[in-house]
């Protein structure tokens, strides 16, 4: 906690619950930490590991649908793959992504020393980590999930040629749904209490905000997901009837409760990237955020609204005219608060001296694209054009644009911002700029066409497509696109691999930036600030360097301001909490509980055993 | 050429690019035959005409912005800093929203009036499995005595359709692109769809609710008649099956009554009254079979019979010659009764 300052000379405890001592050296204190930045790290690391998974199955999916009546793979094969494809880009790449910007940012920029259980944040990473790795266990346990990452019942429950992969579905999902909930209680709490003297709600960066507004919506997305899986794990394992009509269950309950969590989902996705381009557009434009606070609450306005729309998944469903119009309409409105934002976003680089560096690339490739995934939003919610459109590639093409060009573009800009706060390196400007033009036009090149072959009639989820329909010419381009995709994400890695080698250390504020977290140093010290700061302005940073006059022109603030804030007195060192290993050891329980139920019962009795060793070593471990 | 020149001369030729895949394409939704299709078409083509005017403005506003306000070489001033403008956020708060509001308008009578049952129409019941579809014409005006028919849906001309869908397994989706769009069919539910045909013609459709293995091979096709066609083929349908006249045909039914097959099928006017695959009493009277993806003939039918799981992953119907044991001669009888099945 940010706040203990104990005295460090208390003799070590020694018993069986002592905890580990080393924290910056060895795989033993990554496997320990409960530094939140080092969370950070590991959750953006492995999420990116899963991008590269969850990318090549994307490849393998263009391959087989290069050509009509692709053999690259099975139709079982083709299921399993784009159901991985889903859940891994999904689940297991944005989710965490996110996870890894709150985790390493949300203390950095509210000025604390770390979340407010540092504990239970390790907790949720391994959660997480294992929970991915149970998921894809399937592949070597008797299948992967093939019912498509919304798992209609009951085609899941019953209508495959295997059920199994439903299991690591539901029980997969199970887990890293314990993570986010989990990290969202973390979240919530560290924003509404962990903020430094002085930071208001509205002196907060807008990524703050933006992750308030996500971890509230996990925070009451994930039990409705919760419920659901478990009715389908019961359906699935254990023959219970909640979606089974031959026995007076509701397959379209299953619809309703996947949607009403899957709905703000979409938000949980798209609002971490939308926080991160508010950061970014105000520090290379030179000019602060364009109206904070409509920008603020349009994003609650998402918050709240997202729960309303979800079934403008289902308009196909039959539900009936009543229920399709106030979907429809609650649909248009929620396009209001986004266009807000879009708005707000373009008056902070309007009147400002641009500079292009990647980060700001990227935000900008983020605002275009996303431009393009909200107006085929808003043609969704015209129902009776929706009915045309609705299960095409046409859908395939909006939630790419609004996922891939949206959140993966925003996330990207995220990672060349704030690469120096983590590692004190520049990524490479020049790899950078490449990886950003070629991800761009191959993003184009692979997605656009989906929008021509929806509206062509080409349906979701084919294995394969017969010649002469006027599928083959855009297929056989969107294949090419994604592999200029691939070949951007091989850049990306390059210039990660450079920076580490070649690069030098770009000092503490490489981008003149606005925000505390830039008046430390960088790398970040391993407790952050040495002394919590006061805040006194929205963008406290910035207005320690610079002041604005009374028309609005900016002034160099009185030299030293700056340095004044960076002094570091080695001697001061705050204490920080002490790894532990107990947060590691419970979540490798929840794994064994998914396999006690698929595979053999005594993984679950082990995994009850593991479970009450961790929460037991983590209830007595001192805290020393 | 000019720049712009150049770029619109390359917009030209994309657009016909585009047209021209289209004009192949007979799942396409740009090509609204009936009077449902063309009612969401024109929504569409409002909506869209709409999306394109925001995108281009919000797009040309954002790549103004770049060429305009991007920094000089050389120039480390400090832009004039603005934090926000009251009215500029009323103004594009309120008039996206009136300009959504004005959608909301025939979006939401299209809703109700494509919902509605229309006056006079026929009735179709459309059952929905893995991965084929069963048409059951119940008797009313214009069809003198009930039939089933399985993945061709015959209607007459002129004349709202109205079909009456439920599934007997998983949730599967009934397209037919050019006359309607899509209507998931729900087991234990029974949801309707209007369809109507203005001319005479063939449209494709397909499953498009993702439904397991074979969901590509779930297709199916509408075939509109002249009212004197359809009551012809009608009248076709409802009889029992042409006795096989041929000694091999003679010898296909034998096989056909021998084997497995009647567990499954049904031919009306045999024993065979299985329930679980199509009724076959007219099946050469199809142009396609096994859920729509083979032109009916007799190299289709070969393969089929030889080896169905192996063309349609899934398939109920098991392997001709691996599991049932037939012969190359069974085959060849079996093609010659089906046939004959007009």
């Amino acid at each position: 906690m940010a706040t203990i300052t104990e005295d460090i000379t208390t003799p070590a405890y020694d018993g069986p619950f002592r905890r580990p001592t080393e924290t910056q050296k060895g795989i033993v204190s990554w496997l320990t930490t409960v530094d939140h930045k080092r969370i950070g790290i590991l959750y953006g690391c492995t999420s990116l590991m899963f991008f590269l998974i969850g990318g090549s199955e994307a490849l393998l999916i263009r391959l087989q649908l290069a050509h009509p009546n692709g053999h690259v793979l099975s139709a079982e094969q083709y299921n399993q793959i784009f159901t991985m494809h889903g859940i891994t880009m999904i689940f297991l790449v944005v989710m965490p992504l996110g996870a890894a910007f709150f985790n390493y940012l949300i203390p950095l920029m509210i000025g604390a020393r770390d979340v407010a259980f540092p504990r239970l944040n390790a907790f949720s990473y391994w959660t997480f980590l294992f929970g991915g790795l149970f998921i894809y266990s399937s592949f070597f346990l008797g299948g992967a999930p093939q019912c498509g990452w919304f798992c209609y019942a009951p085609l899941s429950t019953m209508g495959l040629p295997t059920t199994i992969g439903t299991l690591f579905y539901a029980l997969g999902l199970q887990i890293t749904g314990v993570a986010s909930l989990v990290a969202s209680v973390n979240f919530v709490t560290t924003i509404i209490n962990m903020r430094a003297p002085g930071m208001s709600f509205f002196k907060m960066p807008m990524f703050v905000w933006m992750s308030l507004v996500v971890n509230f919506l996990l925070l009451f997305a994930m039990p409705v997901i919760a419920v659901a899986l478990f009715e389908l794990l019961f359906d699935t394992a254990f023959g219970t009837n909640f979606f089974n009509p031959a026995q007076g269950g509701d397959p379209v309950l299953w619809q309703h409760m996947f949607w009403l969590f899957g709905h703000p989902e979409v938000y949980i996705l798209i609002l971490p990237a939308m926080g991160i381009v508010s950061e970014v557009l105000p520090t290379f434009s030179r000019k602060p955020l364009f109206g904070y606070t409509f920008v603020a609450f349009s994003g609650v306005a998402i918050g709240f609204m997202g729960w309303g729309v979800w079934a403008h998944h289902m308009f196909a469903v039959g539900l009936g005219p009543i229920a399709n119009s106030a979907f429809a309409i609650s649909t248009m409105f929620i396009a209001v608060p986004t266009g807000v934002k879009i708005f707000n976003w373009l008056g902070t680089m309007w009147g400002g001296k641009l500079r292009f560096s990647t980060p700001m690339l990227f935000s900008i490739g983020f605002i275009t694209m996303f431009t393009i995934g909200g107006l085929s939003g808003v043609t969704h919610s015209i129902v009776p054009s929706d009915y045309q459109q609705t299960d095409t590639y046409y859908i395939v093409a909006h939630f790419h644009y609004v996922l891939f060009g949206g959140a993966i573009f925003g996330l990207m800009s995220g990672i060349y911002y704030w690469y120096p706060k983590v590692t004190g390196k520049l990524l490479n400007e020049k790899l950078g700029k490449s990886h950003f033009w070629i991800m761009l036009i191959g993003f184009n090149v692979t997605f656009a066409p989906f929008h021509i072959l929806g509206l062509q009639g080409m349906a979701r989820r084919y294995y394969r497509y017969p010649a002469h329909e006027g599928f083959d010419f855009w297929n056989m381009v969107s294949t090419i696109g994604a592999f200029i995709i691939a070949f951007s994400i091989l850049i990306f890695l390059i210039n990660i691999v450079w920076t580490h080698l070649k690069e030098q250390p770009c000092g503490d504020d490489p981008w003149d930036a606005r925000t505390i977290e830039w008046s430390i140093p960088n790398p970040t010290p391993h407790y952050n600030y040495l002394e919590i700061p006061v805040v006194h302005e929205r963008d406290d940073w910035w207005h320690k360097k610079y002041t604005e006059d009374e028309q609005g022109n900016l002034v160099p603030a009185l030299a030293g301001a700056s340095e004044e804030a960076t002094a570091h007195d080695e001697h001061a060192e705050p204490h920080m909490p002490r790894p532990s290993y107990w947060p590691l050891v419970a979540a490798a329980a929840l794994p064994l509980f998914g396999y006690g139920v698929i595979i053999q019962w005594v993984f679950g009795a082990v995994g009850a055993v593991v479970l009450l060793v961790g929460i037991y070593g983590w209830a007595m471990e001192p805290v020393e | 050429m000019k720049p712009r020149a150049r770029l619109v001369a390359a917009l030209a030729c994309l657009g016909l690019l585009a047209v021209g895949c289209a004009k192949q394409a007979p799942l396409s939704t740009l090509h609204p035959e009936g009077p449902i299709a063309r009612t969401e078409y024109g929504l569409w083509n409002v909506v869209f005409i709409l999306a394109v005017v925001v995108f281009v403005l919000v797009e040309g506003a954002i790549v103004f912005a770049i060429f305009r306000f991007r920094r000089r070489k050389g120039d480390d001033s400090a832009p004039k800093q603005t934090h926000g403008n009251t009215r500029l956020e009323i103004t594009w708060t309120i008039v996206p929203a009136i300009l959504l509001a004005t959608l909301t308008f025939p979006t939401v009578t299209t809703i109700f009036s494509l919902a509605r049952a229309p006056k006079g129409a026929m009735q179709i019941q459309v059952q929905a499995q893995q991965w084929w579809w069963k048409y059951t014409y119940p008797k009313q005006k214009g069809i003198t005595k009930q039939f089933t028919n399985a993945n061709e849906l015959h209607i007459p001309v002129g004349r709202p359709i109205r079909l009456a869908l439920n599934s007997a397994d998983v949730i599967h989706s009934y397209w037919v692109p050019a006359l309607a769009g899509k209507q998931d069919v729900v087991p234990s539910r029974t949801n309707h769809l209007n369809i109507e045909a203005p001319h005479p013609g063939t449209y494709l459709g397909t499953c498009v609710e993702f439904c397991g293995l074979s969901h590509a091979n779930m297709r199916l096709r509408v075939i509109a008649q002249t009212p004197s066609d359809f009551a012809k083929w009608a009248a076709g349908q409802a009889q029992n099956l042409h006795m096989p006249t041929s000694a091999l045909g003679q010898k296909g039914m034998k096989t056909f009554l021998a084997q497995q097959c009647v567990g499954c099928h049904t031919i009306r006017g045999t024993a065979a009254a299985g329930n679980v695959g199509p009724d076959l009493t007219h099946v050469a009277s199809r142009e396609t079979f096994a859920g729509g993806i083979f032109d009916f003939n007799t190299r289709n039918l070969r393969k089929w019979l030889t080896d169905a799981p192996a063309e349609k992953p899934g398939s109920k119907m098991p392997a001709g010659v691996a599991t049932m044991g037939l012969s190359k001669g069974d085959i060849q009888a079996l093609i010659a009764f089906l046939e004959g099945l007009h």
